[in-house]
């Protein structure tokens, strides 16, 4: 399994010399699987440049799983060139909600004012999919989606294959359900998610002060982020969503910050940057 | 996933949690199993236990140390119950009754129970809450 980012920025795009090493897109990773499965991890703004070098390897069927719709998860959906290719087949999967069906609430941004051209006409072949309840597969990888603390309906995703696992979080404010190390795993936001993973990329949006004005918007602070690797065991913390607001050196402050609160003389948690590929085993 | 992993519970029981350990009224939480899976420090002063001590448990084997009964002292079977009516008939209940207390007194209760859902189709829990008067 190959995890490469290609956007890792929260809530809005932020281009510029200021944020030029860690990047400006908003959240879409990509998960390579042995077998030559491709599942995509939101589409964010990171998805449009994707798009294009999946076009370019020939790919012809993508799972894409959204972890939400909120627009920095969603945005760069029209501008994904595989959409636009009719021999492509695109599943997409997000979680239900209790009113309209995923296709429902995603044909919003693909129609006026918004767009002009509406989701049923787009070439390649389109299925949407809720999330199952229980664990399911998609080619070589099992799947668990679990409803996660986030303002509207939002999971996060684990995958595994025989071999390693990887836990997604990556809009995630678990503190808002209790104090997290004082819990066990069952009754922890995303704990199932990322129990024992190999590598957890986690919302880690803002520093401690910065948070305390923001209880409740979904997000996390670097500590809680460190306490939640922490508590379920995960091996290695890639820090992700990173605030607009936050320059290059901010951010590298809050990778220090998280390797002090870890407590580890290694080289993580780690921030996640555009471009980064994450080999497991 | 690995076998023996645990499964997260349903965020709505573990927002539901959050909400009760933040009130002053004793509330209990059961899953969709109708099993007792948290109760809050104010229930604690009701039960004299903490839950810690409890552990999980079906919510209607842990109630009937109380021996709830009607306010003529007539038992109070299950299916009247709130917790009964949330549990089986998914719609909220409330009822008056008498328990008999850990410190062996008899008290009149309110107690009212609602049922949890996720979705239209999705039943998670219920809540229950005991009114002190």
């Amino acid at each position: 399994m190959r995890l490469t980012i290609w956007g890792c920025r929260g809530s809005v795009p932020t281009p510029g010399p200021d944020t030029f090493r860690y990047g400006g897109n908003t959240s879409c990773v990509e998960v390579s699987l042995d077998d030559g499965t491709t599942l995509v991890l939101d589409a964010g703004t990171g998805i449009r440049r994707l798009g294009f070098d999946l076009l370019d390897r020939g790919a012809r069927r993508v799972h894409l799983l959204l972890t939400h719709l909120h627009l920095d998860h969603l945005e760069g959906l029209r501008f994904f060139a595989p959409l636009w290719d009719e021999q492509v087949t695109l599943d997409i999967w997000g979680p239900p909600s209790p009113l309209l069906s995923l296709r429902e609430r995603i044909s919003r941004s693909f129609s006026p004012p918004l767009f002009p051209i509406d989701l049923r006409e787009v070439p390649a072949q389109v299925t949407f999919h809720d999330v199952p309840r229980q664990p399911w597969t998609v080619g070589g990888a099992r799947l668990l989606a679990d409803l996660v603390a986030h303002p509207g309906p939002t999971v996060g995703f684990r995958i595994e294959t025989t071999t390693s696992s990887f836990g997604y979080l990556p809009d995630h404010e678990p503190a808002l359900a209790g104090t997290i190390a004082d819990r066990s795993r069952d009754w922890i936001s995303g704990g199932a998610i990322a129990g024992d993973v190999d590598i957890l990329l986690h919302d880690a949006q803002y520093f401690e002060d910065e948070y305390e004005e923001r209880i409740g918007w979904g997000h996390s602070s670097v500590a809680d982020a460190v306490a939640f690797a922490g508590a379920v065991g995960a091996r290695r913390l890639l820090l992700f969503h990173h605030e607009p607001r936050h320059t290059d050196g901010l951010l590298e402050s809050l990778e220090a910050r998280a390797r002090s609160l870890a407590g580890r003389n290694e080289d993580w948690p780690a921030l996640a940057r555009e471009g980064m590929v994450v080999e497991l085993p | 996933m690995p076998v023996g992993t645990p499964r997260q519970k349903h965020l709505v029981l573990i927002l539901a949690r959050e909400f009760a350990s933040n009130l002053a009224t004793p509330t209990l939480i059961a899953d969709d199993r109708g099993w007792l899976i948290y109760y809050n420090e104010a229930a604690e002063a009701v039960f004299g236990r903490s839950f810690a001590e409890v552990g999980e448990m079906p919510q209607e084997e842990w109630t009937a140390r109380f021996e709830p009964r009607t306010l003529d002292s007539e038992p109070l079977p299950l299916e009247r119950r709130p917790t009964g009516i949330a549990l089986h008939e998914r719609r909220a209940a409330h009822e008056r009754f008498l328990i008999t207390s850990v410190d062996g007194v008899e008290r009149e209760v309110a107690v009212t129970a609602f049922p949890l859902f996720a979705h239209t189709d999705e039943f998670v829990g219920i809540v229950t809450i005991f009114w002190r008067e």
